[in-house]
C-alpha cells in the first residue's frame, strides 16, 4: 500500500504541511519497500486558482490509497479524492512524518469524510 | 455641446481601489445630469452587486438569461489519454483514469480542452451565470447584470454585457461604465476597453492604499486615468499628496456632506440639491471633452 503525506519538506523529519493542496511536498511511503519517495510540489505558489484539484491529481497519479495531512482538503479536492478512491486522514499538522505514520498505524488519526 | 471622440462613441469606466467610495454615486449622477445634453448609456458592471438601479428610475425594455460554455465529459467518447488535463490552465479538468472530473467554477470557458481533445469528448455546454436587464427613459439606457448566486466568476458576464453595451451604443453615445471595486480580474474586465478612467477615491489612509494599488493596475493596463476626490475634508491630505507628487491629476473634489449621504440613502439622486456636487460634475464633463 502506498500512503501519501503533506509535507514541508522532503524526508521523515519533515514537519506536516498542514495545507492541503498547496502543500509545499507531497511525499508517498510504499509500505511493500519501506522507501520514501518525495514530489516537490513548490511551484503550486503560482497557481491563483484550483490548487486543490491540482494536488489532489498528483495523488491520483501516485497511487496512493491514503492521505495524510493537517486541515483536510477543501470541498474540490475532497470529491476528488473521493472518486479516486483515496482515504483522507487528518490532523497530523504538528507531526514530523515518521511521527505521522506511527500516529496513524496506531489509528490516532481522524478519517476525513 | 455633446462629448464624443473620432469613433462619435466615448467610454468612460468609473472605477476605484477601495470599495464604497462614491463610484455609483458618481457614476448614477454623472448619467442624469448630462442625459438632458446627449445620449447616454449607464452600465452596472459590478455583477456581484449590481446597485446602480437603485437611483435610476427607468422602464424595463428587456431581459435575457446569461450563460457561459463549460465543457460537459461524454465518457463513452474519452480515452483518458489526459490532454484535457494539460491544456487547463485554471486545473478545471482533472483526468482520474476512469472519470474525468470538470468544476465549472474554475472554468474560464477557454475551450481549449474541448477543442483540443482528439476524441471530441468535452463538447462545450450552456451553463446559466445570471441575467442582464436593459431599462431605458428616453435619455439613459441603462444596463445591469446580475451573477446568479453561487457563480463565482464575474468576468464572462462582465464581457458579455460589455458586448451587448457595444451593440446598443449608437453614434454620440456617452458610455458610462460602473465597475466593480479592487483592482482584480473583474475590474481589468471592465475598464480594459474604457477610453478613460476615473478612480474615485477619499482622502483617508484606507483610500490612499487602495487608490495606490489602482493607478498600479491602470498603468499596467495603459490607461488614462484621473482621479476623482470624494468626502474631501475628511481625513488627511495623503491622497493629494501622493497625487502631487506622481503627477496624478485630480480632476474634482466633492466636498464631505451630509445632505449627500441623506439623499444616496434614500435612493435619491444628489446633483439637483447640492451645488457643489454639480460644479464637480461640470469638471469631470470637461475632462471626458478633452482629447
Amino acid at each position: 500500500m502506498k500512503i501519501a503525506f503533506t509535507a514541508k519538506g522532503p524526508n521523515w523529519n519533515s514537519k506536516i504541511d498542514p495545507r492541503f493542496g498547496r502543500t509545499e511536498y507531497l511525499l508517498v511511503y510504499d509500505t511493500s519497500t519501506e522507501e520514501l519517495k518525495s514530489i516537490d510540489n513548490r511551484d503550486i505558489e503560482n497557481e491563483a486558482h484550483g490548487a486543490g484539484p491540482k494536488t489532489a491529481g498528483l495523488i491520483y497519479e501516485s497511487e496512493a490509497e491514503v492521505i495524510i495531512t493537517g486541515n483536510g482538503p477543501g470541498e474540490n479536492a475532497a470529491r476528488a479524492l473521493e472518486k479516486a478512491g483515496v482515504k483522507i486522514y487528518t490532523g497530523a499538522e504538528k507531526m514530523k512524518i515518521k511521527e505521522a505514520l506511527e500516529a496513524f498505524n496506531n489509528n490516532q488519526l481522524k478519517e476525513y469524510n | 455641446m455633446t462629448i464624443k471622440n473620432q469613433y462619435g462613441i466615448v467610454k468612460i469606466a468609473i472605477a476605484s481601489g477601495k470599495g464604497g467610495t462614491g463610484k455609483t454615486t458618481l457614476a448614477t449622477n454623472l448619467a442624469a445630469y448630462l442625459s438632458g445634453k446627449q445620449k447616454i448609456i449607464l452600465a452596472d458592471l459590478d455583477v456581484e452587486e449590481p446597485n446602480s438601479g437603485l437611483f435610476i428610475r427607468v422602464e424595463r425594455k428587456h431581459e435575457e438569461i446569461m450563460y457561459k460554455m463549460i465543457p460537459g465529459w461524454e465518457e463513452d467518447k474519452c480515452t483518458f489519454c489526459g490532454l484535457c488535463q494539460e491544456v487547463c490552465n485554471f486545473n478545471a479538468v482533472l483526468n482520474m483514469g476512469k472519470l474525468i472530473l470538470v468544476y465549472p467554477e474554475l472554468c474560464h470557458s477557454c475551450y481549449a480542452c474541448s477543442e483540443l481533445c482528439p476524441e471530441g469528448a468535452l463538447p462545450m455546454k450552456k451553463q446559466r451565470m445570471g441575467v442582464l436587464k436593459h431599462f431605458s427613459n428616453g435619455k439613459i439606457n441603462f444596463i445591469e447584470s446580475k451573477l446568479d448566486i453561487g457563480q463565482e466568476q464575474a468576468v464572462p458576464l462582465i464581457a458579455q454585457t460589455l458586448d451587448y453595451v457595444d451593440k446598443h451604443s449608437e453614434n454620440e453615445s456617452l458610455v458610462i461604465l460602473d465597475s466593480p471595486p479592487g483592482t482584480s480580474c473583474p475590474v481589468i474586465e471592465a475598464t480594459k476597453e474604457a477610453d478613460k478612467i476615473l478612480l474615485v477615491t477619499e482622502p483617508t489612509p484606507f483610500g490612499l492604499h487602495d487608490l495606490k494599488l489602482a493607478v498600479e493596475t491602470m498603468e499596467k493596463l495603459d490607461k488614462e486615468f484621473v482621479v476623482v476626490l470624494n468626502r474631501y475634508g475628511v481625513g488627511n491630505a495623503g491622497v493629494e499628496e501622493y497625487c502631487k507628487e506622481n503627477d496624478i491629476r485630480i480632476i474634482a473634489m466633492i466636498p464631505d456632506d451630509r445632505q449627500v449621504a441623506e439623499l444616496y440613502a434614500r435612493g435619491k439622486l444628489v446633483y439637483k440639491k447640492s451645488s457643489a456636487f454639480r460644479e464637480a460634475l461640470d469638471r469631470i464633463a470637461e475632462y471626458i471633452l478633452e482629447n
